[in-house]
């Protein structure tokens, strides 16, 4: 039987919790795998990996209604219908507020005079490039743009389409904070998704309600404790709840300062000598062997907005 | 003045200074949690709440007998929420963005309005500050309606300033909030990963004309030499005024990871908390809301 495409991606709920860091290591470590970006919005890994693009392209992520002055008569009927209060009158004039636009087109559609424009709008730029560590799909959205999900959604699409023809065995993603639509895209399809959690309040929290996402697609979650020496009280209750939860523990790591200190120098954990490259390479070790049982990807769905 | 806290990369520290400031700041104001997909300002700012709401978006649910099969409910929609299956139409809700569309065009007014949860908003007070959050449901993709729910609630006219908690990065959830406040805070945290992020983040609501300020968060973090200096050089290059900085220590981190707030660890914290809002009432001085 040909061996699975796995498709590993890195989440946290809440950002900051060193999803990156430690991405970029097990890209480092990680054999026959491609490389993906999906944290479009605010995307990291190119600061380590240091890509070189083979193939650029530009993201048109949707179109944009723009109000031809000349046109207009006034009536108010797209300030009316527009759902998103991105159109407002201003000395007798109706503006558009292009970032408040959702490209719904509603307005664009159904103006009685036809002075609307719906240009498609240039939303942000995606590569394929080459790493030291091996292929790299990755993107920029334009700063203040919409759309993430739907290049999310390409990203992967372009990534599975490039593993199969690279033969790769694994996809390893670097995914972004939150629960919302840029975390959905990310995680469909996903054979496994990591968190990477850190023992805080809000980090447990904002966990549980990503791995409520996780459950709601059949996802098994993996988890990783980072800086988990800054709140030991917290470690303990992320490890009873991994216990509970069914949720394989991979491995901890306590709070270092070779963690910026790798990232300064554009390495890898993993390429700067010192204790922790060998804890990451432990726990990659663990995460390429393991084995998604039914009990890690059938649970039952958290309460609603818990 | 309503003042966003916001930052580019997650988890820069922007709900430590949100919280941090309620604490010290001086006169009446409004607390406003406004990062839905994972609000934690409840953490640190233990609010009473008094009313909590579920939030519900429009959609098409279904289609009556009245339909005509016309198809112009589908030709409008841009998100693939209405399909035509040779004369059958159907309805995807989960897709749908709530744009009203095919409510507008459906002349035989043959669609049925349903609703989906989009998540919860609870109002309350932390003392005799008003609190405000937003928490989206687990499995919806979509924050803007939900933001612009919990934003409209705030009132218009009140000589209260509003700190509003905002979400991270700079994509929609980000520019909703942003649209609705008067001034921005941006919280850098001074690594290299934290400040290309930052750069993103000015970027981005510098092109909305709103008023910036920063606060470096973690400053002389082990490891991180260098990292401070080239934040503040950008600040400076760019003309955003720092605020404070908020040094790293483990103690600090540990305060945070249980809740607790920093301007109640030691009288020193709570100065520099205090400063740091002195600083921030002086560089907004003269911004007003509206």
């Amino acid at each position: 039987m040909a061996e699975l495409l796995r498709e590993i991606v890195v989440i946290s709920g809440k950002g900051g919790t060193g999803k990156t860091s430690l991405t970029c290591a097990f890209a480092a470590l990680a054999k026959n795998t491609l490389l993906c970006d999906l944290d479009v919005d605010v995307p990291d890994m190119h600061i380590i990996l240091k890509p070189t693009p083979r193939r650029e392209e530009p993201f048109m992520g949707g179109n944009k209604a723009r109000i031809q002055e000349e046109l207009c008569e006034g009536c108010g009927s797209c300030r009316d219908l527009c759902q998103f209060e991105a159109i407002r009158e201003q000395d007798g004039h109706f503006l558009v507020d292009q970032a408040l636009c959702e490209g719904c087109g509603v307005c664009y559609s159904l103006c009685p005079q036809k002075a609307i424009a719906f240009p498609e709008a240039l939303c942000g730029h995606w590569f394929i490039s080459d790493t030291r560590f091996g292929p790299f799909v990755h993107a920029q959205l334009k700063p203040g743009e919409e759309n993430s999900g739907k290049l999310v959604s390409l990203l992967k699409k372009e990534a599975r389409a490039l593993a199969k023809s690279l033969g790769a065995t694994t996809i390893l993603c670097d995914g972004s904070p939150g629960t919302g639509c840029p975390v959905v895209s990310s995680l469909a399809g996903a054979s496994l998704a990591l968190a990477v959690v850190e023992p805080s309040l809000s980090g447990q929290h904002d966990f549980q309600r990503v791995a409520g996402v996780c459950a709601h697609f059949h996802i098994p979650v993996g988890v990783i404790i980072n800086r988990y020496d800054l709140n030991p009280e917290g470690t303990e209750a992320l490890e009873s709840l991994c216990q509970k939860e069914n949720y394989p523990l991979f491995g901890k790591i306590p709070f270092s300062g070779d963690i910026p200190k790798a990232s300064q120098q554009g390495l890898a954990l993993t390429e700067l000598p010192g204790p922790l490259a060998g804890t990451v390479e432990t726990i990659w070790q663990k995460i390429v062997q393991f084995q998604p049982q039914a009990q890690h990807i059938l649970r039952p769905m958290p309460g609603k907005t818990s | 003045m309503r003042i966003g806290i916001a930052s580019g990369k997650g988890g820069a520290g922007k709900t430590m200074l949100a919280a941090s400031l309620h604490s010290v700041w001086p006169t009446q104001h409004i607390l406003v949690d406004c990062d839905v997909e994972a609000p934690n300002l409840h953490f640190f700012a233990h609010p009473h709440i008094d009313q909590t709401w579920t939030v519900t978006l429009p959609v098409p649910q279904a289609v009556t007998e009245a339909c005509s099969h016309c198809g112009v409910c589908r030709d409008i929609c841009r998100y693939g929420a209405i399909a035509k299956f040779g004369q059958n139409i159907a309805v995807f809700p989960d897709l749908c963005h709530g744009c009203g569309g095919c409510f507008a065009v459906c002349q035989e007014k043959a669609l049925v309005t349903g609703t989906r949860e989009l998540g919860r908003i609870e109002q309350g007070s932390c003392g005799d500050t008003a609190y405000f959050s937003g928490c989206t449901r687990v499995g919806e993709v979509m924050t803007p309606p939900l933001l612009r729910k919990l934003l409209a609630l705030l009132p218009e006219q009140t000589p209260a300033d509003v700190i509003v908690d905002c979400p991270p990065g700079v994509s929609c959830p980000a520019v909703t909030v942003a649209r609705r406040v008067d001034a921005m805070v941006l919280v850098a945290d001074p690594t290299p990963f934290g400040y290309a992020d930052f750069c993103l983040a000015y970027e981005a609501f510098h092109a909305l004309g709103l008023p910036l300020a920063c606060v470096l968060n973690r400053c002389a973090m082990p490891g991180n030499e260098g990292g401070d200096e080239k934040l503040k050089t950008f600040c400076q290059t760019h003309g955003i005024p720092v605020a404070g900085e908020v040094p790293f220590t483990r103690e600090a981190a540990h305060a945070l990871a249980q809740g607790r707030l920093l301007p109640e660890l030691s009288p020193d914290w709570r100065t520099r908390f205090e400063q740091l809002c002195a600083n921030l009432q002086r560089i907004f001085g003269e911004v007003q809301h509206g």
